[in-house]
């Protein structure tokens, strides 16, 4: 068996004895055989899998956990995806939503079984708004598609996860994505204005407005990052931006991690506000540039990637700033980027790095924790002396203007015993990211991945109203159960990499 | 002081300390809402004192205002239940500020002009330009989430605000978000928070993203002879590589009250303003030669609308007019004892109807300002001379005439300020919207025993 994920995914799980995840994960039991004709009533035969050997690409989404959905089903609007979820609730089976299985997090996945609904279908933009810059579009929409679109009028949807050619819509707001110019223009939930949801009882409702200021409670705020544990999210309202009038894109090469790490620092210090600003230590370059090309120098130590945006007069002011900063640090050399296909051709090495990975070890696991930016160059010689003492290799390629680290810690899963140090090494990554104030991700969400890290930052009483906020929408845990929340710990049911992860970091 | 009064006052001097309770009258009736005081106003010194109030409030079935400088009070229904106050201006420091990560914790009693100030001294600023600004606290804007005019260039509260620490009506302290500036650990509660008028919590702490400030400012004052060539320079530039901070639309009217205005110099501003038109003031920032790229293009957009006059205004008169524009609402709410301030999330935010709302007000013989921010929301402010019955019926009938005009632009539309007389006949927050019974589990579980401003905001919370 070999699965390699599109996109992002970080993921590359070789030969059939991956036998690391835990049972837990995978146990399931078979749906009722009354579940599938129901589903195949309401959608059509052709429109439910079930038979095991469809359900295996659905086990898996862009991290290293698994799941199998009982049955996986493919509505093609609102009514469909309420009878779908009326009738799991009326055969008590868990509903977990789905977009292109990209994330990161094990978001999408259905950790106890149940009924998967895919938005696949659910793919078209219902209104674009090229006056007013809004779209409204259906949750299975691929974000490079809308982008696309909204072209034409010279406009643009702004998050820009490194999957935007693949991943959807109805995923990134689920997970509230992020990408590497959301330094500039903020998240998923910058963008987005209203939502139409599904509610686990099959009530259909609608929150937010066209607008974005409406009377009462943000509940557009709320729901947008919830991880589909609230309600399913069956239709997004998003704000368009302008394209900018000007783009200039950097690359400034350092001999010494350090430089690099202490210009970010410097460039936030300084307010120069670039669109993007990423890093990617020189093991991290030289892994992409074989597989690239895209003119990342192999014999440097680490290169950023800086783009600029905006007014013609403000893009030349901030290049010399930033020529200027990255100098002081000792870069090497700047280069700007000459023409748009020396601008894309960086960028792809950027967006398709963790694909670059796969080629070099059996697994390797994105940790996204998120730091105060003036502790760049500290945290970034913490994670080198972890990996030195755990011995393994880290690469490091993140959104370093933003302070979202992604080290990459790289493993054998086949063997058990470096599975093990791989994970206490990334909790240990996680707790430093704590305790110099950051948090436990960025971008990537929480999902099944990180909900035993979840007490490092969140007290007792914190996930009480968490869990009171969860239960207002989602009270018999009938959507996407078994995320975000740390499991009982009394039950059994931890998985031996929280385990780890917990012994590693007393809480 | 009445004896139920003493009561309270001498059953809460028992869980915190005497001296921050004050059941005295004068400052009971300071703290009233819409007629409603308080019987006593604890003001506590440390967020373990808030949840020690909430938890008395908890057992005793008690009803907890939290406030700040009590400038935006009046938003809102007048609750069913009020007796504690809670004074949250003890609670007034800088917790932490990181200026090389442009990241900042503050308390929620924080004057939010003492804050501007110490920003200023790293060249950073919370873009948070809102009416009140000298007097109130951070914890009421957002509280309040009364409009910013800076939230063309800078977004909302929403967009930069981090994280929160808030005692919930369960009686325990919790947070919600961080302090770094990208971050999707857990479910944003603070974005709740965020207008939620201490339905849900008493806000101890917020985390902000701050931002540099700008080199320089400039601004652009266009008059307009009608209101379809604003319309035309609104598309104008917001379809052009421009990206102003502000932009304030303002109707005759509300133009002659900005023109009137007087900041602190006690002099009017300078003959900007041409009687009977509409206008647009523009602002932007950044170095000399982006002023100069602004001006000049600006400049020429309103030539191209037809604008019969424009200038162009540099530093001091800039932040003259800046502050005139973000005290309007300021000045307005004050203007008479029957003065009422409509706020309208219409989409799109300005469109030449916006007259029809002129029209209205001249039915009932009601003189009204007309003011917008290009992304919204829209103001509809009217100054009747008397407060009496009839005014309170032509009002009732005007906020009807609003509440459609909302519904048929797709958006919706609440009173920000007006008379509590009007709030008898009127519900501010206009008609039963759709979504009320989601607004009501959110309510429910933030404050189960609804011990926070019970009845004072959107669907009978």
């Amino acid at each position: 068996m070999h699965v390699d994920c599109k996109g992002d995914a970080s993921l590359t799980i070789v030969g059939k004895e991956v036998t690391y995840l835990p049972a837990e994960n995978t146990a399931r039991k078979p749906l009722h055989r009354d579940v599938i004709r129901g589903l195949q009533n309401i959608l059509g035969a052709s429109m439910v899998l079930h038979r095991p050997e469809d359900l295996l690409l659905y086990e898996y989404d862009g991290s290293v956990e698994k799941g199998r959905p009982g049955a996986v089903v493919f509505p093609t609007t609102t009514q469909e995806v309420s009878q779908v979820v009326r009738l799991a609730a009326q055969h008590d089976v868990p509903v977990i939503g789905r977009g292109a299985g990209t994330g990161l997090s094990g978001g999408a996945l259905a950790r106890t079984g149940g009924v998967m609904i895919v938005f696949a279908r659910m793919n078209r933009i219902l209104e674009l708004d090229l006056e007013n810059q809004r779209a409204v579009v259906q949750p299975g929409m691929v974000n490079y598609e809308l982008t696309r679109a909204a072209e034409a009028g010279g406009l643009y949807f702004a998050p820009d996860p490194s999957s935007w050619k693949s991943c959807t819509i109805g995923g990134n707001v689920s997970e509230n994505a992020g990408g590497p110019h959301t330094l500039a223009y903020g998240v998923t939930t910058n963008h987005v204005t209203a939502l139409e949801l599904v509610l686990p009882d099959g009530e259909i409702c609608r929150v937010g407005s066209r607008h974005g200021d409406s009377v009462g409670y943000d509940l557009a705020g709320l729901f947008v990052g919830s991880e589909g544990t609230l309600a399913l999210v069956t239709e997004i309202t998003v704000k368009l931006l302008r394209k900018p009038e000007n783009v200039k894109t950097l690359l400034a090469i350092f001999d010494d991690v350090d430089g690099a790490s202490e210009t970010v620092a410097e460039i936030t210090a300084r307010a120069i506000t670039p669109a993007a600003c990423e890093m990617l230590d020189g093991w991290t370059l030289r892994a992409v540039e074989d597989f690239i090309h895209a003119g990342f120098p192999l014999d440097s130590a680490a290169v950023l990637l800086i783009e600029l945006e905006g007014l013609a007069e403000v893009v030349a002011a901030q290049v010399a700033a930033v020529e200027e900063v990255c100098l002081e640090h000792h870069a090497r050399e700047v280069r700007v980027a000459r023409d748009e296909q020396e601008r894309e051709l960086l960028w792809r090495g950027r967006k398709n790095a963790f694909g670059a990975l796969g080629r070099i070890a059996p697994s390797n696991y994105v940790l996204d924790g998120v730091i105060p930016r003036s502790k760049i160059p500290q945290a970034l010689r913490r994670i080198r002396e972890i990996g030195e003492r755990y011995n393994f290799k880290i690469g490091n390629i993140f959104h370093a203007g933003d302070g979202n680290l992604h080290p990459i810690v790289l493993f054998d899963p086949r063997d058990a015993g470096q599975y093990q140090r791989a994970i206490e090494a990334s909790a240990e990554i996680i707790r430093y990211c704590v305790e110099i104030g950051g948090a436990l991700t960025g971008e990537h969400g929480v999902g099944m991945e990180k909900s035993e890290l979840m007490p490092l930052l969140f007290s007792d009483d914190d996930f009480g109203l968490m869990r009171r906020i969860h239960d207002a929408f989602n009270p018999r845990s009938a959507l996407n159960p078994g995320k975000i929340f740390p499991l009982n710990k009394g039950c059994g049911e931890i998985t031996p990499r929280a385990q780890a992860a917990v012994r590693a970091v007393p809480l | 002081m009445s004896t139920v009064a003493t009561n309270v006052a001498a059953r809460l001097e028992t869980v915190i300390d005497a001296e921050r309770v004050n059941g005295g009258s004068d400052s009971c009736t300071k703290f009233a809402v819409d007629g409603v005081a308080p019987s006593v106003v604890a003001r506590p010194a440390s967020s373990a004192e808030v949840v020690e109030i909430v938890r008395f409030a908890k057992s005793e079935k008690l009803a907890l205002i939290p406030c700040g400088i009590c400038t935006k009070l009046g938003i809102g229904i007048p609750p069913t239940r009020y007796d504690i106050a809670i004074d949250m201006t003890g609670l007034n420091q800088i917790a932490y500020y990181d200026p090389a990560d442009l990241t900042l914790s503050v308390d929620a009693g924080m004057n939010l002009a003492q804050l501007a100030e110490a920003l200023a001294q790293q060249k950073q600023f919370l873009p948070l330009a809102v009416p009140f600004f000298d007097e109130c606290t951070v914890g009421g804007t957002i509280a309040s989430n009364i409009g910013s005019a800076l939230q063309p260039g800078y977004g909302s509260a929403r967009d930069f605000l981090l994280g929160a620490e808030f005692v919930n009506g369960a009686g325990t302290f919790t947070k919600s978000g961080g302090r770094v500036v990208k971050n999707v650990t857990g479910y944003d509660l603070h974005k709740l928070l965020i207008g939620s008028l201490g339905t849900l919590g008493a806000i101890t702490r917020l985390n902000f993203r701050t931002f540099p400030l700008p080199e320089g400012y400039g601004h652009l004052v266009g008059a307009f002879s009608s209101v379809d060539s604003v319309e035309r320079f609104q598309a104008m530039v917001s379809k052009s590589p421009l990206a102003p901070s502000t932009f304030n639309i303002l109707g005759p009217e509300a133009a002659q009250t900005v023109a009137e205005f007087k900041d602190d110099r006690d002099s009017p501003l300078p003959s900007w303003f041409t009687r009977g038109e509409w206008h647009v003031c523009v602002g932007f920032e950044g170095t000399e030669t982006i002023l100069r790229r602004y001006s000049s293009e600006l400049a020429q957009y309103a030539q191209q609308c037809g604008a019969s006059n424009y200038h162009l205004l540099q530093e001091s008169d800039d932040k003259a007019l800046g502050g005139a524009l973000r005290e309007l609402l300021n000045l307005l709410s004050w203007s008479g004892p029957a003065a009422t301030i409509f706020k309208i999330n219409a989409f799109p935010g300005f469109t030449p109807d916006v007259i029809n709302l002129h029209a209205l007000a001249q039915q009932f013989s009601i003189s009204c300002r007309i003011f917008a921010s290009s992304s919204g929301p829209l103001y509809f402010a009217l100054q009747p001379g008397d407060l009496n019955d009839k005014t309170i019926g032509s009002l009732a009938h005007i906020a009807s005439g609003v509440f459609e005009y909302a519904a048929e632009h797709d958006g919706s539309a609440s009173i920000l300020f007006c008379p509590t007389s009007l709030k008898r006949v009127v519900n501010v927050w206009g008609p039963a919207r759709n979504d009320s019974a989601l607004m009501r589990r959110v309510k429910n579980a933030f404050d189960p025993e609804n011990c926070f401003a019970p009845g004072r905001f959107v669907a009978g919370i």
